[in-house]
């Protein structure tokens, strides 16, 4: 009785873990979907962005000239991006974050981490 | 220069005119700037050959200056591949010295390690200091690492507080040429054409006779004249850029290909001592 028993909690267990993974995928798809920041025109878009902690933003530069994404903190800082160069970072605390151009410092947005 | 009246003559044509030349003098030093090396998008796809042009002409010319002052954006994306590139480029320059300043496009890192590892020495790795040549005291400035939000670029404090203090032993009646990659005074504050804190260092400047104020990063020719003081911009040898407010920002501007040579080129600056006078010409690729 004692194999059964540990073979049905095993099959319980797998499971679950299966279906875990599956609602994993779907939260990172969802990130990934809403976690992305144009560039173009001297601007970022859309210039505010919500997103949930942990979430890994993605800009994206369309201009021929370049750009760089900049935190006012010093949190971090991209290289000069190229036309269609991007530039990740992942947000692990919540916060609000003001993210500027260093080449052009008009151009600003914010991230809101919750 | 006669009666303080600016002379454009072509540079291709002073190479091929030796008379012309011979009457126009012997500049005391020359311009380029935004040479942009690294760019290659549709404004401009071989921005080495036409900088490779400019030196062409420029070596081909008579009376060649000592001096050449590259006023940043030597590089487009401050790679360190790039920086090579243009050093090579560069030293093709039949003169004998080239002092430099960076452009914003130079030190996209924030701290300009690869524009100061190469350019660095002059200025103890600030990108401002000043230097003397036949009786004209030259001062760099670097107005592109302390940006303001709103765009302009900035000197600092620090800066300004080493510029008063260098100018203060001077006499007035020393030539001074300042040169900057951005503009030293406000031409357009929407795309960040300017220096927020350039008043403060043109009144240290004031008192002097004859004061030249250079720069490039706008991609285009505009001069002011303020008292002693001449503001003048250089084109780039890279590619164009709208005029002020025209269109979504700074953009390159693409022209059609027998357009472009007119669009880039050199200044070519004479300084006369007694009276101080300086005498700015610029000159395009065709």
């Amino acid at each position: 009785m004692k194999l059964p028993t540990l073979r049905r909690l095993f099959l319980i267990a797998l499971g679950a873990a299966s279906i875990l993974a599956a609602s994993a995928e779907l939260c990172v798809a969802q990130a990934q979907q809403a976690a992305s920041v144009t560039i173009k025109d001297f601007m970022f878009s859309p210039m505010s962005t919500t997103i949930k902690a942990g979430t890994t933003l993605t800009w994206k530069n369309l201009d021929d000239e370049p750009h760089t994404v900049v935190s006012d903190s010093g949190l971090f800082r991209s290289a000069a991006l190229d036309q269609n160069d991007t530039f990740q970072y992942t947000f692990s605390k919540p916060g609000v974050y003001k993210v500027f151009c260093g080449i052009h410092p008009n151009m600003r947005e914010t991230i809101t981490v919750q | 220069m006669a009666g303080g009246v600016l002379t454009p003559i072509d540079v291709a044509q002073a190479a091929s005119n030796k008379d012309r030349a011979a009457a126009h003098g012997t500049p005391l030093f020359l311009q380029i700037s935004d040479t942009h090396i690294g760019f290659n998008k549709e404004a401009n796809p071989d921005v080495a050959a036409t900088l490779s042009q400019t030196i062409d002409y420029v070596n081909a010319m008579p009376a060649r200056p000592a001096l050449t002052i590259h006023t940043g954006d030597i590089t487009h994306l401050s790679k360190a591949q790039q920086f090579d590139d243009a050093s090579q480029l560069l030293s093709r320059l039949r003169t004998t010295e080239l002092h430099t300043v960076p452009g914003e496009h130079d030190v996209t890192d924030g701290t300009g390690t690869e524009y100061f590892n190469r350019f660095g020495q002059a200025s103890g790795n600030k990108g401002y200091y000043s230097f003397d040549h036949n009786g004209v005291h030259f001062v760099a400035l670097n107005n592109v690492m302390h940006f303001k939000p709103n765009g302009l670029g900035a000197l600092g404090d620090d800066q300004l507080a080493w510029l008063k203090a260098d100018l203060s032993g001077r006499s007035s009646s020393t030539p001074i040429v300042v040169f900057a990659h951005m503009p030293m005074w406000t031409i357009y504050q929407p795309w960040g054409w300017g220096t927020a804190d350039a008043d403060q260092a043109m009144s240290y400047l004031t008192r002097f006779g004859s004061v030249t104020v250079l720069n490039g990063h706008i991609h285009q020719i505009v001069s002011k004249v303020e008292g002693n003081i001449t503001f003048h911009t250089a084109r780039s040898t890279a590619y164009p850029q709208p005029t002020a407010g025209n269109g979504p920002g700074p953009v390159p501007l693409t022209v059609p290909s027998d357009q472009l040579p007119k669009m880039l080129g050199v200044t070519d600056v004479k300084i006369a001592l007694s009276p101080a006078k300086a005498t700015l010409t610029d000159s395009t690729l065709a």
